[in-house]
């Protein structure tokens, strides 16, 4: 079993969260708590709220009704900066990889000396130490993700929300992603996930959050949820009958 | 036609044998025109760049305004800017009337509307895509600006070409405020005016043939940088 540096890492509560658009109701979440030692791995059907619910969690959208209490006192805008989030699509400034990297480096004050060795250790990290001079936008799908990835690496966050951020990896960058994911929670950094791979929820999950339909289905720990989930909406995901 | 033939070969005798006359009235135009673009800029882009990041009451009746100062007519800038620095105007005691200043005056009010304007558009564009990334970055809105001037700089230089563009091939106005005064405030398009009326056609098909050289030159830099554009914009998604 891995083991995980305990009660260190930014807690989660959402209570009552709603969220709508045009009447539709988008997000209902009751209770909800992410505060256990490992990463939280968030799994659902297209459209079941995954997304929003982390933009709500990281304070980028607003909920209609509830809250969101980070380590137990309401979410504030300060709080982002010991954030970091990786979008489902990543976006990329308009400039050269090492660029993109230089700039949140910036923004979190290291000083213009010491900024590219930073840069080219995050780069070797992540395999794009050959691109750095490239223009981000140029890069593949899966290059574009991994420079996501290592920019919010880059602002030493004490919180990652990651969505989907392996979907465009090859297997090998998957693995040392995960890897990186892994000693990231080890080091004591709260780990909220999205992922459609369930493999990949088994390898990294502590606990396991099922949304269906903008609710929280099962949240459990990976172990019980993937031996014998409670619910009926679980069977059926997990036995990929599921459909939105 | 023989004399056009002629006349085009003055007018090239002109343009090599670097008549003195002819090369003053063109770096007149340049300095006034480049000028009018710098101060423009410096009005337009910040102007631009708020109106896409901040909302405020009123920020639309400012968007329509200044659409509609896009297409004013430039004898009315003219005309404005003649009634403002004319002795009885409001800003008569200046006695910038017929002076290169009052025709960098005119050309500001003329570009400054245009690069707001594509401005404006750029900023928007970027800001609908980059708006929750640098907010999860810890970027304030108006903090992000500087962030979205800098990534849209392709666009913005664009935008700067066309608002050149548009004064140096500007009449109406510069002839209204400026006089044409020989050696003093007398550009390219307004020489060409002048000494078309006149008969002397040389200086004049020497002015346009530089004006029009200008003129692809500006072109091809404003589609060159589009390109460019365009090629770090390949994605593979
Ligand atoms: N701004 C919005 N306006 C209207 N509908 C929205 C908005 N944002 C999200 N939605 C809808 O809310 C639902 C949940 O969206 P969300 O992006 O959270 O899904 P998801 O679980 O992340 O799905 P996927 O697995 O496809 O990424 C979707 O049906 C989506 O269309
Ligand atoms: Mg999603």
């Amino acid at each position: 079993m891995r083991d995980f540096a305990p009660d260190m890492a930014m807690t989660f509560q959402a209570e009552g969260l709603r969220v709508g658009r045009n009447g539709v109701t988008l997000l209902n979440v009751d209770h909800l708590a992410i505060d256990g030692p490992g990463p939280t791995l968030i799994l659902g059907p297209n459209g079941a709220g995954k997304s929003l619910l982390l933009r709500c969690l990281h304070g980028l959208v607003a909920p209609d009704a509830g809250r969101v209490l980070v380590d137990g006192a309401p979410c504030a805008e300060a709080l982002r900066t010991r954030q970091a989030m990786v979008f489902q699509r990543p976006v990329l400034l308009r400039r050269s990889v090492q660029g993109n990297l230089d700039f949140v480096l910036r923004r979190r004050g290291v000083p213009r000396a010491d900024r590219p060795a930073r840069i080219a250790a995050l780069l070797a990290e992540g395999g794009l130490a050959q691109k750095a001079r490239q223009p981000a936008r140029s890069l593949s799908g899966g290059e574009a993700q991994r420079l996501a990835i290592l920019r919010a690496m880059a602002t030493d966050p004490e919180v990652l929300f990651l969505d989907e951020p392996t979907s465009a990896l090859d297997p090998s960058a998957t693995q040392a992603i995960e890897a990186l994911i892994l000693d990231a929670s080890r080091r004591g950094i709260r780990i909220v996930m999205v992922t459609h791979d369930i493999g990949q929820a088994r390898r990294l999950g502590q606990d396991v959050v099922l949304m269906h339909g903008g609710r929280v289905v099962e949240h459990a720990p990976a172990a019980r949820f993937f031996e014998a989930p409670e619910t009926p909406i679980a069977r059926r995901f997990l036995a990929g009958a599921l459909v939105i | 036609m023989q004399d056009f033939a002629q006349e085009f070969s003055l007018a090239l005798r002109l343009i090599l044998t670097g008549d003195p006359d002819l090369w003053e009235i063109v770096l007149l135009s340049l300095q006034v025109s480049l000028t009018a673009v710098v101060i423009a800029a410096a009005i337009a882009m910040p102007l631009g760049a708020a109106l896409a990041v901040l909302r405020f009451p009123g920020r639309r009746a400012v968007i329509v305004l200044i659409n509609a100062l896009m297409g004013l007519p430039p004898v009315v800038v003219g005309l404005l800017v003649y009634l403002s620095l004319s002795r009885s105007g409001p800003l008569g005691v200046l006695q910038l009337l017929y002076t290169p200043t009052a025709m960098i005056i005119a050309q500001v009010l003329l570009v400054a509307p245009i690069i707001t304007a594509l401005t404006r558009q750029t900023v928007e564009t970027l800001d609908a895509e980059y708006a929750e990334q640098l907010r999860s970055l810890g970027v304030s809105r108006l903090a992000s600006v500087p962030t979205l001037l800098w990534d849209g700089r392709l666009a913005l230089l664009t935008a700067l070409l066309a608002g050149f563009g548009r004064a140096i091939a500007e009449v109406g106005a510069v002839i209204m405020v400026g006089g044409n005064i020989n050696h003093v405030t007398r550009v390219m398009t307004t020489t060409i005016a002048l000494e078309t009326s006149k008969g002397n056609l040389a200086l004049a098909l020497a002015l346009g043939t530089i004006l029009i050289a200008l003129a692809i030159t500006v072109t091809a830099a404003v589609s060159a940088l589009v390109e460019r554009g365009e090629g770090a914009e390949v994605r593979h998604a």
